[in-house]
């Protein structure tokens, strides 16, 4: 479980993050969801410490981790993995040795079990007969899944997700969006999922909290998504000129409503 | 940790944030094998690959100046041997150094900036930053050693072809013939030079490569940024490694 509180960053003046709370649980998939530049990626690196809060707290299983020193902070580290944007795989190394990568850094197995381990893995994300490819000689769908396998291969407690269906088409989306939320269901382990993508909200939002403009304006299941009163996210939801009657009618229900209060 | 935000502040910032780089690349690795993979790694990418435009431009210069010394020599009452002296102290002293310097601050200056701050555009120190690694002492710190070993061997090489360069080019244009060009070689031969040199080749090989370093970790925004801070990697090593070797020349030769 990781919890959040209160958190705020600001970049010199400008307030990208406001009185940020939740919790996001263990074996599911939390979403974060929102417009591009509503914050979700910045949230995200805060969480994981790769910026730090102006204010505010993050607790992994209760301990915090803003409060935390470095060598701490890296035992936290070494228990979460990070799928990101655009994959960051090392560039210089093949899909093997970017598996193995973190085996390398922080085990001491023998040749042998790193390379059962990285076999097994890459099995899991379905990426076979790749190992000594370089990341410039995958598609960006195989680039994700290895960033899944580097990502997974050390039995991560916690697993954050940055947009991992950004440029990839529907179908290899849903692919990647079900190997995310099987693994998190397999291993147990607290996974944030930051998207944009409507189909796999409506698919995976065990829990989804809705970021605009820094806040936080709702949260809740994708069960109870589409009955949300926020014009903002029914906004977010009835994008597509296609959803637009949908949208109408249900902004009109909210005016109502509120004008009845 | 390692937060990467805005050049907010003005030179004392920079300044300030270099430091620390620096200071932080010397310390804690994680992975004693894994580093000397990468210290290995980038010997053979400053070392060898610069070993050719190295080799090429020494002897040059050490040529053009054996020409351009011994015309300036012929109907003097200096003796032509003399030539074969000024080439070795000059290679040795500054040539061989500076240029050998400002030439790696052109090739593994911007090669160095691109690679990092590629690496740190695509996300790939954020990813290392994520597993826990020191990112410092992994990226930097095996650049800084591998220039500190490379460099100076470079150094060596450049200033043994550039006196090479001389001697061939004084012999084939009829001035100064081998063995009295040798002769020169040989005469008063200071120590303390070649100390000079490799001390100005550490130090130089640290500037560059330390400085361009920065560049490349700490850029940031879009693609074009790459570009732009490799050039100001190239740009700001070549002051500074003339600034230290200023610097230098005033301590040493006192
Ligand atoms: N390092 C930074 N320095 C300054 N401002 C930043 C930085 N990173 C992000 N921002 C700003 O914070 C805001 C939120 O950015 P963020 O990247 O979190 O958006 P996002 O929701 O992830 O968008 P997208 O869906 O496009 O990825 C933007 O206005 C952005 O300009
Ligand atoms: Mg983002």
């Amino acid at each position: 479980m990781i919890e959040v509180k209160d958190l705020g960053k600001k970049f010199g003046s400008q307030q990208v993050l406001e009185d940020v709370s939740t919790i996001f649980e263990t074996g599911k998939n939390n979403l974060i969801i929102g417009k591009s530049g509503s914050g979700k990626t910045v949230l995200l690196k805060c969480i994981v410490g790769l910026l730090s809060p102006t204010v505010g707290h993050v607790f992994f299983d209760g301990k915090d981790y803003v409060a935390m020193n470095i060598d701490q902070k890296n035992e936290i580290r070494r228990e979460l993995g990070m799928l990101f944007q655009g994959g960051a795989l090392f560039d210089s190394l093949t899909v093997e040795q970017n598996v193995r990568f973190p085996l390398d850094m922080f085990t001491k197995m023998s040749a042998s079990e790193k390379l059962d381990r990285v076999n097994e893995v890459l099995k899991r994300v379905n990426l076979v007969n790749a190992n000594h490819k370089f990341p410039s000689q995958l598609s960006g769908g195989m680039q994700k899944r290895t960033g899944i396998a580097r990502a997974i291969v050390m039995n991560p407690k916690y697993l954050f997700c940055d947009e991992p269906n950004s440029g990839l088409d529907p179908q290899t989306s849903i692919v990647i969006d079900e190997l995310i939320m099987e693994i998190t269901e397999e291993y147990q382990i607290t996974t944030i999922t930051n998207t944009h993508d409507m189909n796999s909200v409506i698919t995976n939002g065990d829990k989804i909290i809705f970021l605009h403009q820094g806040k936080k304006h709702w949260e809740g299941t994708k069960e109870t998504l589409f009955m949300a009163e926020n014009k903002e996210l029914i906004d977010f939801i009835f994008a597509s000129d296609f959803l637009k009657e949908a949208r109408d009618v249900r902004l009109n229900k909210l005016k109502a409503k509120q004008s009845k209060q | 940790m390692a937060e990467y935000v805005h050049d907010t502040g003005g030179p004392l910032f920079h300044i300030g944030r270099y430091m620390l780089m620096v200071k932080r690349s010397f310390s804690n690795p994680e992975r004693a094998s894994m580093l000397w993979k990468e210290i290995l790694r980038q010997m053979s990418n400053i070392g060898v690959g610069s070993l050719v435009i190295i080799i090429l431009i020494s002897f040059f210069i050490g040529a053009v100046s054996a020409v351009q010394f011994a015309y300036n020599l012929s109907g003097s009452m200096v003796p032509m041997y003399f030539v074969g002296y000024v080439v070795k102290e000059s290679m040795i002293l500054e040539l061989a150094p500076t240029i050998s310097c400002l030439i790696l601050a052109g090739k593994v200056g911007s090669n160095l900036a691109s690679e990092l701050g590629t690496m740190r555009l695509t996300e790939q120190i954020d990813a290392l930053e994520i597993m826990g690694v020191n990112t410092f002492s992994y990226l930097i710190g095996p650049k800084l050693i591998a220039a500190l070993t490379m460099v100076p061997l470079l150094v060596i090489i450049s200033a043994a072809t550039g006196i090479g360069g001389g001697m061939l080019a004084g012999s084939f244009t009829g001035y100064v013939s081998i063995s009295d060009y040798t002769q020169g070689i040989l005469m008063n031969f200071v120590q303390k030079n070649i100390f000079i040199m490799l001390t100005k080749a550490a130090v130089f090989g640290f500037v560059l490569t330390s400085i361009s370093c920065y560049q490349g970790f700490y850029a940031h925004g879009s693609a074009i940024e790459i570009g732009k801070a490799s050039t100001r990697a190239v740009v700001l090593s070549c002051i500074m490694v003339l600034f230290a070797d200023l610097i230098l020349a005033w301590l040493l030769l006192n």
